[in-house]
């Protein structure tokens, strides 16, 4: 069957099999360059393999919680959506959560997903207590900082490159409500913006829309969104009610493709003011419901969709802290030169690298989206020299065009990722389109 | 107040498991049913840890009719809705060459499900309450050479399903019969199924959870197939014998 990641770039034909139990799963695992796939949100291609994509659709069970820590046990296929919905409303929200919950936990870790909060909580690797593996030999390793700690460090942000997840424990963050009181600070240009995120790292949750399109003074105009969960006691009398509420707003689902130019640098343009104009004016604090603060976009259901049928890719990749300004000067200023309508560009302020293979480090990230062409094409290229000048890196998760030059040279991690996969015997037996093209 | 308990007999199919989902989602506790019993213990935890609720497992054998007053006995507490999900499909072809293989198949989808809603039946009788659940098939609507095996036991699942509803109408039991059409499951994984008639078990699971809050009687899941199956029964012999669909 044909296969792409959420980016719906590159789309691939790949054998995808979906095994009901473990000895089924370890059968797959068995035939070599496996990889698994969770719920195909990572947007290129690091979720295929040619030839053994293993979903882990039905390894989806819960199988233990504790109400005292907040400890979750669940099997890697689980999204995160279903663990929300379950937990919030007893109190409990996710330690660290991505931009959009229609993820599965084994996905999480294979990225080492982050959120709005990592200046302050780290990436996700943060919150796992263990994670029950099946390596290359198909058996089954418990790994855990203490107990197979280079098996643990090297799983979490590896790409699934270590072996296929089967389980893992988790730690939830207890919750007084379901609410987030966020405020909105403008900021006029880019040095603006950092000296705002440098000025709010004890908020929890902090990230930045930004205005790709700007040129000359207003360069790197953005919003910065500061939030914190919202005790009782600052909820309205209508929250109040019940402070836990998972209640969903309606989903709206894109029902075809857009035309490929309908984002443009004039649409996103008129776009753009438009909602800086308007974060300029609402209250600067706001009580926001979870969905809409965490995960804007799942509220439209296939989005992916306005970026025509060629598909879009992303590029975000994360600067050190003494580069992030002239880093992120330069990246802007490629983008608005080349007028590129990113329709959705976010800058976030990093804190320090958790696990060995993890992508984010202390510093700055931009995050960007293009639909996908020749022109666009060409522009990451320029980025990803941009970002390599810096000192920076990119995310995997994200990747679907990268090529395996650049990479090397953004990753001296690469060499001892190699060896510790020689290592666990997880060569041949796991490998993705993304890893081939990467040389992983 | 706790809300009432279901019962799901032949817990392990997909689209059992999804009706066991939907109504653990809303506070019920939860029964489940099957033979060896301890495959579906991962299920059942993934229940109770997900939505909160008691659930428990429990040893049934649709076949072994001569059990199912044990069984019944065995619950506690009497549950107040039953949801009967047991079938086999088996495979026409064998069904044809092998007349033991297809008394099996007549015995998984008419005998045992009859048997042990008739008990459950008699209980909620003299109860005064209950819920029973029949999940039939379109199979049954209209006999077929593809699959007559299956759907002429379906088919005296529905009429028996039918005759128990007119039965417990005024005993206040309802009898609500469930004919889900084409449903993605593990059953009919494989099979080419056009997108646009086949059901995910999570529709199922919904469809049975409204229509056993709204008091229905028969429900198809996705309303097309109620279109489809008209026609299919409204087609003269002389024309349908000839046909192959």
């Amino acid at each position: 069957m044909t296969v792409s990641g959420w980016g719906r770039y590159p789309v691939l034909s790949a054998q995808v099999n979906a095994p009901r139990d473990l000895a089924a799963l370890q059968r797959h695992i068995a035939a070599g360059n496996a990889i698994a796939r969770g719920n195909g949100r990572a947007y290129g291609d690091s979720a295929i393999s040619e030839t053994n994509t293993i979903s882990t659709r039905h390894f989806n069970h819960m199988c233990a919680f504790d109400r005292e820590t907040g400890q979750l046990v669940a099997e890697a296929g689980v999204l995160l959506r279903d663990i929300i919905e379950s937990f919030l409303p007893r109190g409990w929200f996710p330690y660290v959560t991505p931009g959009t919950k229609f993820v599965t936990l084994g996905g999480m870790l294979a990225a080492d997903v982050h959120g709005k909060n990592h200046h302050k909580d780290g990436s996700f690797a943060e919150c796992v207590d263990w994670i029950d593996l099946i390596d290359g030999s198909g058996a089954i390793t418990r790994c855990s900082r203490t107990e197979n700690p280079d098996l643990f460090g090297w799983t979490i942000g590896g790409m699934g490159l270590t072996g296929v997840i089967v389980r893992a424990a988790i730690r939830l963050r207890p919750v007084e409500s379901s609410w987030i009181r966020q405020r909105t600070l403008p900021a006029s240009d880019l040095d603006h913006a950092i000296d705002l995120f440098e000025a709010s790292l004890d908020a929890t949750y902090s990230v930045a829309w930004i205005d790709c399109l700007q040129r000359g003074k207003g360069l790197g105009r953005s919003l910065v969104m500061l939030g914190e969960h919202a005790p009782v006691a600052e909820l309205g009398d209508r929250q109040r009610v019940a402070p836990l509420a998972y209640a969903q707003k309606r989903k709206k689902t894109v029902p075809l493709d857009f035309p490929g130019w309908s984002l443009n640098r004039y649409s996103v343009q008129a776009f753009n003011k438009l909602y800086y104009w308007k974060g300029r004016r609402t209250p600067r604090e706001t009580l926001v419901d979870w969905d809409s603060y965490f995960y804007p976009l799942d509220a439209i259901l296939g989005w992916n969709k306005i970026y025509g049928r060629r598909g879009f890719a992303q590029f975000q990749c994360a600067i050190p802290l003494d580069q992030s300004r002239a880093g992120m000067r330069a990246l802007i200023e490629a983008i608005s030169a080349a007028g590129a309508g990113s329709f959705l560009s976010v800058l976030k302020r990093f804190g320090a690298q958790q696990s060995p293979f993890s992508f984010p480090m202390e510093g700055y990230t931009l995050s960007l989206d293009f639909p996908v062409n020749a022109q666009t094409l060409a522009l990451m290229e320029q980025l990803d020299k941009v970002t390599l000048d810096h000192g920076g890196r990119f995310y995997l998760a994200k990747d679907s065009r990268m090529s395996r030059d650049t990479f090397a040279k953004s990753e001296p991690r690469l060499e001892q990722f190699i060896a510790q996969r020689e290592k666990l015997h997880a060569t041949p037996a796991f490998q993705s389109a993304q890893s081939e093209r990467l040389g992983l | 107040m706790s809300k009432d308990h279901v019962l799901i007999l032949g817990a392990k199919s997909d689209m059992a498991m999804a009706i066991a989902h939907r109504f653990a989602k809303a506070g019920h506790p939860i029964q489940l049913a099957a033979r060896d019993v301890q495959s579906l213990e991962t299920a059942r935890t993934d229940i109770a840890v997900r939505y909160d609720v008691d659930a428990t497992v429990h040893e049934f054998d649709a076949l072994a009719t001569d059990s199912h007053a044990k069984f019944a006995a065995s619950l506690d507490p009497l549950p107040q809705i039953v949801i009967c999900a047991v079938g086999y499909m088996g495979e026409q072809s064998q069904n044809e060459a092998n007349p033991q293989e297809a008394v099996t198949v007549m015995r998984s989808n008419f005998e045992g499900p009859a048997s042990i809603l008739g008990v459950f039946a008699n209980h909620f009788e003299q109860r005064g309450s209950g819920v029973l659940v029949g999940i039939s098939s379109v199979a049954g609507n209209r006999g077929r050479a593809t699959n007559y095996v299956y759907g002429s036991a379906k088919a005296g699942f529905t009429a028996f399903l039918s005759g128990l509803r007119n039965r417990l109408a005024k005993k206040n039991v309802h009898v609500l019969t469930v004919l889900p059409g084409f449903v993605a499951t593990k059953m009919t994984e494989g099979l080419d199924l056009p997108e646009k008639l086949t059901a995910q078990p999570g529709e199922v699971g919904d469809a049975v959870f409204d229509a056993v809050r709204k008091g229905r009687n028969v429900i198809y899941v996705r309303k097309i197939w109620f279109v489809i199956m008209a026609i299919i029964t409204n087609i003269p012999e002389r024309i349908f014998k000839k046909l192959s669909i």
